[in-house]
């Protein structure tokens, strides 16, 4: 099906971004929280460097860096994934009500005064999941393919309510609301390598159940009937990428806060670089994920340094104009 | 291509829509080797009769027959590998090309562990070569006209190499010389020995290329045979509330109406 030339195309991108990748990780490390500066930080990397500078270097800024790819991953494949199997350009997490509802879910739990690592990542894909049949299930899903934006009005909407609800919840209680209005932005600053190890054995199960999926839901592409034709079954698959969204968002949330347009722009990106396939765009999604998140947290710490912005804000700056861009289009792509 | 013959049927087959029954205990045979049409009005139960022949809609009560099995005990994957269809609404995410198309028709034949291979890629070239679209193979589905992207879909179906094609109206939305290049490319399946079945709307067009009519009325079997033995004055006005005459193309020796007029 892939001709040769397509293949080598496709390398060649896949090389290229992956290059470009690892300069945006080494970008994250040169440059950050502490007060050291590049070439103390480069000195770490070449294996010596004082220890003030490998803590920061190492410890500080290495996790943070690990933790971007994880969530930048997470967030990219889960849109990639949303938007497939609801056939809509415009289906992505942070818009549709996911990463609100894995808030929403994470702040009752830390006003109810958990802090477990673990526990706050199942209770933030439990939300994640709630989150997403809420929605699915007020737009009704099967009859979306032909208008995308209703989906994303659904979203807002619900994104509107359980915002609203989680600013309510800080009202009651003004201890955990600090610990909330932190995390509630969507922030990499912080971040422990103990905070990611809490949530990749679910990134794990997300990422082979997308490996099983991957062909039927690319022939979903195609129609349901169609599919069911080739032999698969729609409603089970379906089911299946709700749940490994959950899984992703939820893991993503947990640990960074929720993101916007993420889910959004990347696999945007992807499909223009990789075509319409998803079991081609996705392997994008996994290089252009993590790229996109990483550039924009090296940006937050050096836009207002000393001081940071939140990751979540400069995501939805570069988000936002993709996504008018989307929808002004006289005719929405369709999936 | 390798095409055993095989045989379809449905015995007191019915099929509902939230228990309003569609298809009420109906016996149908697809002769094998041959082109069926299902014809009649709109609302009949046609296209929900085809679904039902593909399993995609449960009976309620009655058996389909794939070559003397029940289909419902058939595992998905199985089924997909003799009984291949194209449902109406078939639509392609934009900038899907031609032979990525036809390379989904090779799915039910992959595996977790058996990816794309040299035969997968074999048996989509002998698809682009049944439906004459190899110089379009590069070419996304979009950019095509309305008959070569309806070539293209039956494409994907030859590449599943089943020997029983079900086509849900593949002719709906093209005009005549469209038409006439989807039934053409009908016809040749047919003459390699694949028992293909279609729904059509249009009876005219149904009696010119099929071998063998299921006209159906309010979810019943009304006629069925050949349609120079089964059309007649009198199942047209039960079909269609339409009174014709009936005359035979000269070339084909095909029933042709003229001289329609209602029926109040």
């Amino acid at each position: 099906m892939i001709a040769s030339a397509e293949r080598r195309r496709l390398a060649g991108q896949g090389l290229t971004l992956a290059g470009l990748l690892l300069l945006a990780c080494l970008a994250s490390l040169l440059w950050g929280a502490g007060d050291v500066g590049a070439e103390r930080a480069l000195a770490v990397l070449a294996g010596h460097g004082d220890e003030e500078a490998r803590f920061v270097v190492g410890t500080l800024r290495g996790s943070r860096t690990l933790v971007g790819l994880a969530v930048g991953m997470a967030l990219g494949v889960a849109g990639a994934l949303l938007q497939a199997v609801s056939r809509n350009p415009l289906a992505e997490p942070g818009l549709l009500g996911v990463s609100a509802g894995a808030a929403f879910a994470v702040a009752i739990a830390l006003l109810l005064g958990t802090s477990a690592a673990t526990l706050r990542v199942g209770v933030a894909q439990l939300g994640a999941l709630l989150g997403c049949l809420c929605v699915l299930g007020v737009a009704r899903f099967r009859g979306l393919g032909n208008d995308p934006v209703r989906l994303v009005l659904a979203g807002a909407a619900f994104t509107g309510l359980l915002s609203a609800l989680t600013t309510l919840l800080l009202l009651f209680d003004q201890r955990a609301a600090d610990e909330i209005r932190f995390w509630v932005v969507g922030s990499l600053s912080g971040r422990r390598l103990e905070d990611l190890l809490a949530v990749l054995p679910s990134l794990a199960v997300a990422a082979a159940i997308t490996l099983v999926i991957a062909r039927p839901l690319a022939a979903l592409a195609l129609g349901e009937r169609l599919a069911a034709g080739l032999g698969h079954h729609p409603g089970r698959v379906r089911l299946l990428v709700i749940l490994v969204v959950a899984l992703l968002v939820g893991g993503a949330t947990a640990i960074a806060g929720p993101i916007a347009f993420v889910g959004l722009v990347v696999p945007f990106a992807a499909r223009a670089l990789a075509g319409p396939d998803i079991r081609r765009s996705l392997w994008l999604c996994l290089l252009l994920g993590p790229l996109m998140v990483i550039i924009a947290d090296v940006i937050s710490r050096r836009l207002v340094a000393p001081s940071e912005l939140p990751l979540g804000v400069l995501t939805a700056l570069c988000g936002a104009p993709v996504l008018i861009a989307v929808v002004r289009r006289r005719r929405l792509p369709m999936l | 291509m390798n095409v055993a013959a095989c045989s379809l049927e449905a015995r007191e087959l019915t099929l509902a829509h939230d228990r309003t029954p569609v298809v009420v205990d109906l016996d149908v045979r697809l002769p094998a080797g041959q082109v069926t049409a299902i014809v009649g009005p709109n609302g009949c139960g046609k296209s929900t009769l085809l679904a039902g022949l593909a399993r995609l809609h449960s009976p309620q009560s009655g058996h389909v027959l794939l070559d003397g099995n029940d289909i419902v005990r058939l595992p998905a994957r199985e089924l997909a590998r003799r009984l291949a269809l194209l449902p109406q609404e078939a639509r392609a995410p934009e900038g899907l090309t031609v032979a990525e198309l036809i390379g989904f028709g090779r799915q039910p034949h992959q595996s977790w562990l058996r990816q794309w291979s040299a035969e997968d890629r074999r048996v989509v070239d002998e698809a682009l070569a049944a439906a004459d679209l190899h110089a379009l193979a590069d070419r996304p589905l979009e950019s095509l006209s309305g008959g070569q992207r309806q070539r293209a879909w039956i494409a994907m179906i030859i590449a599943q190499q089943t020997s029983l094609l079900l086509l849900d109206e593949p002719t709906s939305a093209l005009d005549l010389g469209h038409q006439l290049e989807v039934f053409e490319l009908v016809r040749h399946l047919a003459d390699e020995g694949r028992t293909l079945a279609m729904v059509l709307h249009d009876l005219p067009i149904a009696c010119r290329y099929a071998d063998h009519l299921v006209a159906m009325r309010e979810g019943r079997v009304v006629a069925a045979g050949p349609p120079g033995e089964v059309v007649t004055r009198e199942l047209v006005r039960e079909l269609y509330g339409v009174d014709c005459v009936l005359m035979h193309d000269p070339q084909s020796g095909a029933p042709i109406l003229t001289g329609l007029r209602r029926i109040r």
